[in-house]
């Protein structure tokens, strides 16, 4: 059995945990009391869970506008996220940020911003002063397919590959832009090679899978920390949900007919719990419990978001300059 | 009549009192160099980065022998790519580096405009004061010898406009050393706008590191007639404009705004209490510009004392053309001020001494360089 399998159980309960954090949020987002945008990364659950599982609490993570599943299996603080989604002062940006800017500098989760591709060079210079201060931390950023459409990731990825950087960037390719697919946006070629073509280190697999994810982000992340080499790992997976919002959208029409059925079919969880009923001989029992334990830290998480007093509005203009 | 034009021109300007007693006399240029050695020599997470650094021309020498001196992963060339690096120097910056970006010409910033108000501007305020940029971004005013257009921009109000960024216009060697050093202290991302036609003009410079605070404009040439605050190079024409007209007995009170975000209004509406006139000299255009604020701030802030609308003197609402036949009128100098002070004034001199200041203002043809022995092709 290879090394992450061990650490099956504990991924299969961060992506469970993830999904059930997006479930509760989707629910009760029509409350009208969530109001800042939320993109939902229900389906993806599998990379941020398997790349995670390598991760350090002093190596840093950047993300984007879909950053629930980063920064939660980073070990964000999931009280925090909730009550920065619902604007209050026990948020993790005390209601500055919302669900697009997330944060929790003891995990090592320095941020996630929604600008395309605009944490991307972020994580890259993290990575750049881990090296000029010979620190042995790594920097993952993860990103979308649409960033190989923008300037800075190839200025970013130059930069990392000439001064080989300890940096992982995680590609989720979930072949949509908003409603736009891969296919109008990009020529028919992988995008792996572009990154290989910048020199870096790649590799690819499947993002619905959180064992082959983290056997390739194992390594990925392994030769980053040990030889100085940047990394790129193109995930594919699929987002179910609206690009932004609670809801599902299939009756829009953008996606092809049975699309979003088949991948619905390769649910990250789903294969997973069938793996460890298998071959860990989990009982409905040990599924229960997880399902137990997670339902009570989400109903803590609102409750905590629900009791976190309001910001004062008169606070809005603090912090615009450091002291 | 033309050497006395280019005399009238400062060598040194730097009048301010708290530089006295400093004998010490280095270009603008050499206290930008002197700034950087010390603060590497002080702080080693400080690093500077930019597309020609360690080449042979050093950044017009301000970066020379920095990379002999600390090492090529401190003092590094960089990728043609603006936005990426300024990326990676914000992600390193909020990891411990102080870097000290710099772009040969103001208008290559332009491509990391993203980062910049995106990312470096928002980082401390959005995450409600966890994290903090302190990254610094040199940026050159390339004026003169046909640089054109896209060379030789004045861009600060552009970078004026965003909450979170500091934006500083040293004028005197002095400052553009000590405020380079509070820049690379400051916790926040500072943009330094450093014209060229100020490399070459000796200053009063400490030798120690000596910082300057990035939010106080200063009084540098006292008088009592028209309160004229000038922006960076603006300065040096201002000082000329107002040594001439003292001797004819018009004063001219210049202030030297030093910043533009902060902006410093304490001592320009301190000036209006007693001169009640107004000019603005921006080394960039009107419109939407730092002269705009300026002029806003007074009216705001001191239309009482104000016996006339503030006079703005700046570049025409246009880009400058190439040739310096076609740019010959495009930069106001010392003679255009003194012509809008006695403007203000109300034509205090008899017709015959006015001629003959602004003749002893008017700079000889081809204007496309500060003085005779600046030639390109910079």
């Amino acid at each position: 059995m290879t090394q992450p399998m061990q650490s099956l159980p504990e991924m299969y309960h961060t992506m469970l945990r993830i999904r059930r954090v997006e479930e509760a949020l989707a629910e009760r987002y029509p409350d009208q009391e969530m109001r800042c945008p939320m993109h939902l990364c229900t389906g993806q659950e599998a990379v941020a869970a398997g790349v995670s599982i390598h991760l350090r609490q002093e190596d840093v993570v950047f993300s984007n506008h879909r950053a629930h599943g980063h920064y939660l299996a980073k070990g964000g603080s999931l009280d925090a996220m909730v009550a920065e989604i619902y604007g209050k002062s026990g948020g993790c940006c005390g209601g500055r940020g919302g669900s697009m800017h997330l944060v929790d500098l003891e995990a090592g989760f320095l941020g996630s911003a929604p600008i395309v591709a605009g944490t991307v060079p972020l994580a890259v210079g993290a990575a750049w002063a881990s090296k000029l201060h010979d620190r042995d931390q790594v920097a993952v950023v993860y990103f979308g397919d649409g960033c190989f459409e923008e300037g800075v990731l190839h200025e970013t990825m130059n930069f990392a590959s000439l001064k080989q950087l300890p940096v992982v960037f995680v590609c989720e390719n979930n072949g949509y832009s908003v409603y736009t697919p891969l296919a109008e946006r990009q020529p028919d070629r992988p995008i792996l090679e572009i990154a290989r073509a910048h020199k870096l280190s790649v590799d690819e697999g499947d993002g619905n899978d959180v064992q082959d994810v983290a056997i390739r982000a194992g390594k990925a992340i392994q030769a980053a920390r040990e030889q100085f080499k940047p990394q790129f790992l193109e995930l594919h997976t699929y987002r179910w949900l609206e690009h932004v919002g609670p809801y599902e959208d299939d009756h829009l029409g953008y996606r092809p007919a049975g699309e979003l059925k088949k991948w619905r079919k390769r649910c990250p969880i789903q294969r997973t719990a069938q793996v460890l009923t298998e071959e860990y001989g989990w009982s409905q029992a040990d599924f229960d419990k997880r399902e137990k334990w997670v339902a009570k830290e989400i109903e803590a998480a609102f409750q905590f978001s629900k009791e976190s007093p309001p910001p004062d509005s008169i606070t809005a203009s603090q912090f615009v300059y450091a002291e | 009549m033309d050497r006395r034009a280019s005399s009238a021109a400062p060598k040194s300007a730097n009048t301010a009192k708290k530089n006295r007693g400093v004998k010490r006399q280095l270009t603008y240029g050499e206290a930008i160099r002197e700034g950087l050695y010390q603060a590497m020599e002080t702080d080693p997470g400080v690093v500077v980065i930019g597309e020609g650094v360690p080449d042979p021309k050093a950044i017009f020498e301000t970066t020379r022998g920095l990379r002999e001196k600390f090492g090529a992963d401190r003092v590094l060339d960089m990728p043609l790519a603006e936005n990426g690096m300024t990326g990676v120097c914000i992600g390193a910056a909020m990891c411990g580096v102080r870097p000290v970006m710099v772009h040969q010409r103001i208008d290559f910033a332009l491509l990391a405009m993203d980062q910049l108000i995106n990312n470096a501007a928002k980082w401390h305020y959005l995450f409600n004061g966890q994290g903090r940029v302190p990254l610094v971004v040199r940026v050159l005013v390339g004026r003169g010898w046909g640089q054109g257009p896209q060379h030789a921009q004045s861009l600060q109000a552009l970078f004026a406009h965003i909450p979170g960024i500091k934006v500083v216009l040293p004028t005197m060697a002095g400052d553009a050393k000590g405020m380079l050093l509070e820049a690379i202290q400051d916790d926040n991302p500072v943009v330094i706008v450093e014209h060229r036609w100020l490399y070459n003009i000796r200053g009063l410079v400490p030798q120690k590191p000596k910082r300057e605070r990035l939010d106080r404009a200063r009084l540098i040439q006292p008088g009592k007639h028209v309160t004229v605050a000038a922006f960076s190079y603006m300065v040096v024409e201002a000082l000329a404009a107002a040594k001439v007209l003292a001797e004819y007995g018009v004063e001219l009170e210049v202030i030297d705004m030093r910043s533009a975000r902060p902006l410093d209004m304490e001592p320009v509406l301190d000036s209006l209490v007693k001169t009640g006139l107004l000019m603005v000299l921006d080394i960039g255009w009107a419109t939407c510009g730092v002269s705009a604020e300026v002029s806003t701030r007074a009216v705001e802030e001191g239309f009482e004392h104000l016996r006339k609308p503030p006079k703005r003197v700046t570049l025409p609402d246009h880009p400058v053309p190439t040739s310096h036949h076609l740019s010959v009128d495009y930069y106001p100098d010392a003679e255009t001020i003194a012509r809008e002070a006695l403007v203000l004034l109300d034509k205090p001199l008899p017709d015959d001494e006015s001629e003959e200041v602004f003749l002893r203002l008017h700079r000889a043809l081809p204007r496309d360089v500060p003085n005779p022995d600046f030639t390109g092709p910079f």
